[in-house]
């Protein structure tokens, strides 16, 4: 085979693997889309699930993803953004700060269900919070701790140390300096970053199957001690777990639809408005 | 040189980042209410003496320093770092407005010292743009973003802010080096002023604008300083056969 | 004056905060390890390790119970295996064409399509290996059913892609300009240029890709859980007589038999401390893994 012929094809195929993996995303946004639309109404989204989950809709399962989403965040955004602050700001070379960045890598890498036993094992049995919202979004809040610190960190990267120096050289303290003249033009990155990363929680089953979802808990949790149904976990069940798997199908198909749609608008949105000030941004 | 008193004396500072040498022995004395020009050739330690003068160069913890500085009648490290960079302020070479207003960018410096009323910020604002030549030219909009402003109105509104905390000394980095001729000349006509009210330090590559601006001038080679003489001797009769090669254009 | 210092100690205190929030992550790493440790001490000491990592009969809740997980630890591996098997030539061709061959327009699309994939919940991934694939696998292969490790390999490579993808493509695109200058000087084509001068000086961040998609692939729970089978065995077949793992035989993950067993193992019991140890193992697998990485992406440095 000739020169010209081999890098043809190699052209090709590795255009051809590329083109694939988008044609799988589109594939499978199609596949559900197409089975789903159908079972999607407004009384889907906002009826509790009734007849043992085979009719009805799913508005606990979205409250509860919801609340589960956001006490997480509320819990780890402070905890993420604080140690972005310090890692950014503050810290020099040496081989506590070294830990720390390999203590955060590495809690990026613990699989899911490993944070799930944890939470099991310290929240819900040792610290006796019991299955509950609580157990869950703190679980997950150890989750989305190295989440956040990367998208915060990523944030203050972008303001140029001039910001700095202008106002340290005003005889701005060093806390002064990153209060007024980098956090608030850090925030929109950090807070579009976190963001992200509540679409990555919100779609998260294995922690919280260990730790607080419920299997059918058709009410609107009213504190943070009480277990709530989850999409994730209302899909799976409903994929795998119902006694009548075929009857359930369909609601299925509109479980996976409503959280991919969550997940999906949430991180583009994200994106969207992180390009948007990236475009506006003057500096 | 003329003996005027010094306001800050630098003796025998050497500088390192890691193992690369910046400074070496540098021994000078810069008079009060004076302008005094440093300039040599890229690489050659300016603009690090020139952050020993306010210790920016405490931000950088690769930074080892030997000798020592007085400001008046102490050496720096025995100030407060905020409150001397307070006292003695510095403009940087790129303009560095916060992408906040002018007004905001002005007022930086007061509020952190905690000053609220709204009359006293207004006439700071007022005076240092006046100061800085600038008042005429933005007094409508005040309000608006100081990222709208020029490049060399950008710089102007830095010395601007600057003057705002009313330091005693003012460290000049290249100021004109991003800016056309006509703000060039703006700022070294604002620098000849404000040598009334301030000790100007300015480093500079452009000997022309050293000769015309400065009492003072300090050439550097290579970490070193080379020769420190008025401007008018440094100029006209230099002492050393580098520092005439230098003045000349005859140099790399 | 004293103001200053009231400033002063004011800067103090929040210098500190911040660092003590920051080494909180250390703190939680720790926690998590140790609270991993000693509440799987007690399966491990009454057990042995030796029998949790080569036994092969898993019955934690029987009354002649079973302590072997060797058979989840071999699907575990299997399905990951098989996954990078797939996922690395795809990944690497992903990032091939996006640093090399796209025009600037595409990439800029094929970057954030690729990314979204990241996104998707892999509760959902699961559904559709589950509706779509595992059908068409048990008609196409003639099965009973289409639960099979083999269907985990597919939809677990789909998930493993983005994490490859995105740091490959970031170590080609980091590869310098004069590098494949010279190469082109040399008389090299394209093709020539990326197999030979490209990828090898990229070679320790697709490494570090490579590592960190295997680590993915080993703690992904909801995808296998819905799809691989979840049987307790170890099916191989035998391809001229030497014995292999069989792909279209159902098998059971690590990080299903925690999701499966979690919910309703009593708390202290004997088969509660030997989940710990499943996580434990798990903990060990990823963490060794992320280490490598680590090591493989700073080797410059070291
Ligand atoms: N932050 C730094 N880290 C390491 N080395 C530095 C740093 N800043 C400057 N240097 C080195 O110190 C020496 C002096 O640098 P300096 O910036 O003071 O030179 P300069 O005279 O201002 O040059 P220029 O005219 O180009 O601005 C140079 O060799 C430079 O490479
Ligand atoms: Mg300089």
């Amino acid at each position: 085979m000739s020169k010209y012929w081999q890098q043809k094809l190699f052209t090709i195929v590795v255009s051809a693997a590329a083109l694939f993996s988008v044609g799988v995303l589109f594939f499978a946004v199609y596949w559900i889309a197409k089975d789903s639309i159908g079972v999607i109404s407004w009384e889907f989204i906002t009826d509790m699930p009734r007849r043992r989950m085979t009719e009805g809709g799913i508005w606990p399962a979205i409250v509860g993803t919801v609340y589960v989403s956001l006490l997480t965040m509320v819990f780890a955004v402070p905890l993420g953004i604080a140690t972005a602050i310090y890692l950014n700001e503050y810290a020099s070379k040496g081989w506590v700060v070294r830990m720390i960045r390999l203590a955060i890598r590495n809690l990026a890498g613990v699989p899911s269900i490993v944070y799930g036993l944890f939470g099991l094992g310290l929240f819900v049995s040792t610290l006796g919070l019991g299955h509950s919202l609580l157990s869950a979004a703190l679980t997950l809040a150890l989750m989305a701790l190295p989440l956040i610190v990367s998208a915060s960190e990523e944030a203050l990267k972008t303001i140029p140390d001039s910001f700095r120096e202008g106002a340290l050289a005003l005889g701005a303290t060093k806390w002064q300096a990153v209060r007024h003249q980098v956090l608030p033009f850090a925030l929109p990155g950090m807070i579009t970053g976190s963001v992200l990363a509540l679409g990555r929680i919100a779609g998260e089953t294995a922690p919280i199957i260990l730790t607080g979802a419920a299997y059918f808990y058709p009410l609107i949790p009213r504190s943070v001690g009480e277990q709530f149904m989850a999409l994730p976990y209302h899909l799976y069940i409903l994929a795998t777990q119902h006694e009548q798997v075929a009857v359930v199908r369909p609601l299925a198909y509109g479980t996976a639809l409503v959280l991919l749609g969550l997940v999906l608008s949430m991180s583009m949105g994200a994106i969207l408005v992180r390009s948007y000030i990236r475009r506006r941004r003057t500096w | 040189m003329e003996s005027k008193q010094p306001v800050m004396s630098s003796r025998h500072i050497s500088l390192w980042y890691d193992k690369t040498r910046a400074l070496t022995d540098i021994t000078m004395d810069i008079p009060e209410k004076q302008v005094t020009a440093i300039i040599g050739p890229s690489g050659c330690g300016k603009s690090t003496f020139l952050k020993t003068l306010n210790r920016m160069t405490d931000l950088n913890p690769a930074v080892k320093m030997g000798g020592f500085i007085n400001f008046l009648d102490k050496p720096l490290q025995q100030y407060d770092v905020v409150e001397l960079r307070r006292r003695v302020g510095m403009v940087f070479q790129k303009p560095n407005p916060f992408p906040k207003s002018i007004y905001d960018n002005i007022t930086f410096g007061l509020r952190l010292q905690g000053v609220k009323k709204k009359s006293d910020l207004d006439a700071v604002v007022e005076s240092s743009l006046r100061r800085a030549a600038l008042w005429d030219e933005v007094k409508d909009r005040l309000k608006q973003s100081a990222m709208g402003l020029s490049g060399g109105q950008q710089q102007r509104l830095c010395i601007a802010r600057a003057l705002a905390v009313n330091p005693e000394v003012v460290l000049m980095d290249e100021p004109c080096s991003a800016l056309d001729p006509v703000a060039t000349a703006k700022i070294e006509d604002l620098i000849l002023q404000l040598k009334q009210e301030y000790t100007i330090v300015i480093v500079t590559h452009n000997m022309q604008q050293a000769a015309r601006i400065s009492d003072g001038t300090a050439f550097f080679l290579s970490s070193q300083l080379v020769e420190y003489d008025t401007t008018v001797k440094m100029f006209e009769n230099p002492g050393d056969q580098r520092t005439e090669d230098y003045i000349t254009g005859r140099f790399g | 004056m004293t103001n200053r210092s009231v400033t002063k100690t004011k800067e103090q205190v929040i210098e500190t905060g911040l660092f003590v929030v920051a080494f909180m992550t250390v703190v939680f790493l720790m926690l998590i390890l140790g609270f991993l440790l000693t509440r799987a001490w007690p399966a491990v000491q009454e057990v042995g390790l030796r029998e949790f990592l080569t036994g092969t009969r898993w019955m934690p809740s029987s009354r002649t119970p079973g302590y072997g997980a060797f058979t989840m630890i071999y699907g575990s591996l299997m399905v990951a295996t098989g996954a990078l098997v797939v996922s690395i030539p795809w990944g690497l061709a992903v990032a091939i064409y996006i640093s090399e061959l796209a025009p600037a327009k595409v990439r800029e699309v094929l970057k954030p399509t690729v990314e979204t994939l990241a996104i998707f919940p892999s509760v959902v991934i699961g559904f559709i290996g589950l509706v779509v694939l595992a059908p068409w696998v048990a008609r196409t292969f003639g099965l009973s059913h289409g639960l099979t490790a083999f269907t985990g390999v597919i939809m677990l490579s789909i998930m493993a892609l983005p994490t490859i993808v995105s740091i490959a493509e970031d170590a080609i695109a980091s590869v310098p300009q004069e590098f494949k200058e010279a190469s082109y000087a040399l008389g090299a084509n394209k093709m020539e240029t990326i197999l030979f001068v490209i990828l090898p000086a990229a070679r320790s961040g697709v490494t570090a890709a490579i590592m960190l998609g295997f680590g993915r692939a080993i703690g992904e729970t909801m995808t296998l859980l819905m799809v691989a089978g979840n049987a307790l065995s170890m099916p191989t077949t035998r391809v001229l007589g030497l014995p292999l793992p069989n792909f279209f035989g159902s098998v059971r993950t690590l990080t299903a038999t925690i999701a499966i067993e979690g919910l309703d193992v009593p708390w202290g019991s004997l088969h509660y401390s030997s989940l710990f140890v499943i996580g434990g193992i798990l903990f060990t697998f990823t963490f060794a893994v992320n280490l490598v990485a680590e090591m493989v992406m700073h080797r410059k440095e070291v």
